[in-house]
């Protein structure tokens, strides 16, 4: 299989913005039960790390995780479903926002205790150790997570076990409110700690999605021939706030100003237009794909919410619930 | 006092606590800037960063950190955030916490509080942001438990919890921060405390006694009303603490009523309302005609499409429907003796 090129990324990347900007224009008008963490901004990460996987591969994301989900190849219209509360949801809207998973894509979930994926992640990697498949395992987790306890327990075991995992840091620069630097002694949370388990210290800009495109492929590739983990951080943002609930008042507008000029979208359309694309053309997948996800919603919203009967299903292995006679 | 939310209220105990007494010291996650639920606005600003801590995201540091410093002698308030992630720190709080007292043979006190917020209340929070787990505090010996099911319950057992020499948890619920009350007289001092261990009866009936806490107390009440309309007084009474626990309220109640339906957010499988129903029955065998019933959450995980929360969360329906149950398989008392 080979690996996509700038033009899919770029359709990709604009997948996934138009997906969490109707996400976002859902839950504003109060359509979605729950909470909601848009990864808008971070796109590179996730479609930049995707590319470079193959389809018997594992990966596992966060609350913020939609990104994660979409990029393996989840179905747009399930993972609308479950957001959305309808029929046909991609865990039958047991699961929320928060808590993606398609294990038919080799994403085996969305995680919302900060950190538990970690360790998760190990257990997945070990496993395809022991069978010797081949099989890598792609970890994402935020700047915040760096500083539970889960994170070192996992990278430790990784680096010990030499399991075949990447551990990609999704650098935002905020947990929730507080900026990452408030509460690491170090500059970069994953970077500077990689060293204590005596892995390199890889960082790549998160904003480029053909530099994670290299850097992470690089991690695979030495996590397929045996090389053992990486811990790679990329640095990026979130253009909105933590949840769909927070206006990120807490940010300076010069900073948030900068980082819009650096959006995922803008670079990647610069390279392209640069190597020869005719911008129209990229206006062109622009307006489709919004089109085409303004009918998605359409269509989903259409669908009823699931059952009722639904909530007792699925606790046991047979199916039911029951937990006496 | 004003009418608070009961956000407003948690912030106003912590307040009033640490104006009272220097030893009282906040940590959390974004508690500085107030906190995800706002219940630490303006305690940085007015008492100064020494006594209002930012922590990393790190349950387990921000509760062993709590015990250490109870130990050398402050008080410290730790914030929780969602309360389904004392499973991140369950080791610091129930193996450490819990014990350290007892272990000692009584050397080391731990005047501290864990608060945070808790309940499903039908947000859609889901499985591991929507739990009721005051359960899971209630197996451990050694931790005080506190529910408030409204501002004014938010602020009198804060301020108790954070003046009681042991480790209490205190549980707020998600779906109650928006709720809003006029605080009723204060103490002689001014000060609003409530004690810890002393249940409320919210309203008195004849006919059957409903037990609630957090935010069943509210759901029991609507329930009430709706029974009233079919002639059915039902007394409905508020835990408000589950460690101490105000038995002899219950069983005075329902010496009265003959009757008895706990309400419990979290599923029944072992829910601290099988307790209740266990010293009803061992204790007041004599005064029930009917047998004690419970309501609880879903035996499952908690769903997060609305149709589906719908369907495990306790509700007024189902509280009034257990009722109407317990009405109808009641028992002339003469025969029981
Ligand atoms: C164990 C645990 N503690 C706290 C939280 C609450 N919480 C949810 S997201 C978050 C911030 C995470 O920041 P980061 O890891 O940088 O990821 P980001 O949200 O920026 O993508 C916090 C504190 C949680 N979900 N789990
Ligand atoms: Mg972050």
């Amino acid at each position: 299989m080979g690996v996509p090129d700038d033009l899919e990324l770029f359709e990709q990347m604009c997948f996934l913005r138009h997906f969490e900007e109707r996400a976002d224009s859902l839950y504003r008008q109060g359509l979605i039960h729950g909470p909601v963490h848009l990864g808008l901004g971070q796109e590179a990460v996730a479609v930049g790390a995707a590319s470079v996987l193959r389809p018997g591969d594992y990966s596992l994301g966060t609350y913020r995780g939609h990104a994660h989900a979409l990029a393996r190849g989840a179905p747009a219209d399930a993972v609308l479903a479950e957001l959305l509360g309808r029929e046909g949801g991609i865990c039958g809207g047991k699961g929320g926002s928060m808590h993606i998973t398609s294990v038919e894509h080799g994403y085996y979930g969305s995680y919302a205790i900060v950190g538990a994926h970690l360790p998760v992640a190990c257990g997945l990697a070990w496993a395809a150790r022991i069978r010797r498949t081949g099989q890598v395992t792609v970890c994402f987790f935020g700047d915040g997570a760096t500083n539970i306890g889960a994170f070192h327990e996992a990278v430790n075991l990784a680096a010990v076990w030499r399991l075949p995992v990447v551990f990609v840091c999704e650098n935002n620069w905020y947990m929730e409110y507080t900026p990452i630097g408030d509460v690491i002694p170090v500059a970069l949370p994953a970077a500077d700690r990689a060293a204590a388990y005596g892995l390199d210290r890889i960082v790549v800009d998160g904003n480029d999605v053909a530099a994670v495109r290299e850097v992470v492929g690089d991690a695979v590739r030495a996590a397929r021939d045996g090389h053992g983990p990486s811990l790679v951080e990329a640095q990026t943002y979130r253009l909105k706030g933590h949840s769909a609930a927070d206006g990120g008042a807490y940010r300076p507008a010069e900073e948030v100003a900068r980082w819009r000029e650096r959006d995922p979208l803008l670079r990647t359309r610069a390279t392209l237009t640069a190597e020869g694309t005719a911008a129209g053309k990229l206006d062109e997948i622009d307006a489709r794909i919004k089109a085409d996800l303004a009918e998605l919603a359409r269509q989903v919203l259409a669908r009823p919410a699931p059952d009722p009967a639904g909530a007792w299903t699925d606790v046991w292995s047979d199916g039911s619930w029951q937990w006496r006679n | 006092m004003a009418e608070l939310t009961y956000r407003q209220a948690v912030a106003a105990a912590l307040a009033q606590e640490m104006a009272r007494d220097d030893r009282v010291v906040l940590l959390g996650e974004d508690v500085a800037s107030g906190g995800v639920f706002k219940t630490t606005g303006g305690l940085r600003e007015r008492f100064g960063a020494d006594r209002v801590w930012d922590t990393p995201i790190s349950e387990q540091a921000i509760a062993g950190a709590a015990m250490g410093a109870a130990m050398a002698g402050l008080r410290p308030v730790a914030e929780i955030m969602f309360a389904d992630f004392y499973a991140t720190c369950w080791d610091q709080v129930a193996n450490e916490i819990a014990k350290v007292r007892y272990m000692t043979g009584g050397q080391v006190s731990l005047p501290l509080v864990l608060r945070g917020a808790n309940g499903s209340g039908g947000l859609g929070f889901g499985s591991q942001h929507g739990q009721s787990v005051e359960n899971w505090a209630m197996t451990v010996p050694g931790l005080k438990i506190a529910s408030p099911a409204g501002p004014a319950e938010a602020f009198g057992l804060l301020a108790a919890a954070i003046r009681d020499d042991d480790p209490v948890v205190v549980f707020e619920h998600k779906a109650l921060y928006g709720r809003k009350e006029a605080m009723p007289d204060t103490g002689p001092d001014g000060e609003h405390v409530l004690p810890l261990g002393q249940a409320r009866t919210v309203r008195a009936g004849r006919d059957v006694t409903l037990v609630g806490l957090s935010i069943t107390v509210g759901t029991c009440l609507a329930a009430a009303d709706e029974l009233a309309a079919e002639g059915i007084e039902a007394e409905v009474i508020d835990l408000r603490t589950l460690v101490p626990l105000d038995a002899a309220a219950v069983l005075s109640s329902v010496a009265r009523t003959g009757r008895l339906v706990v309400a419990e957010e979290n599923p029944g499988q072992l829910g601290w309302g099988a307790s209740i129903a266990a010293i009803a029955a061992q204790e007041a065998f004599g005064d029930l005609a009917a047998p004690v019933t419970r309501v609880s959450g879903g035996n499952v995980p908690l769903p997060v499409a609305a149709s589906l929360e719908a369907e495990v969360d306790v509700s007024v329906s189902r509280i009034a429907g257990a009722v109407r149950g317990v009405l109808g398989a009641s028992r002339p008392l003469s025969s029981t003796g």
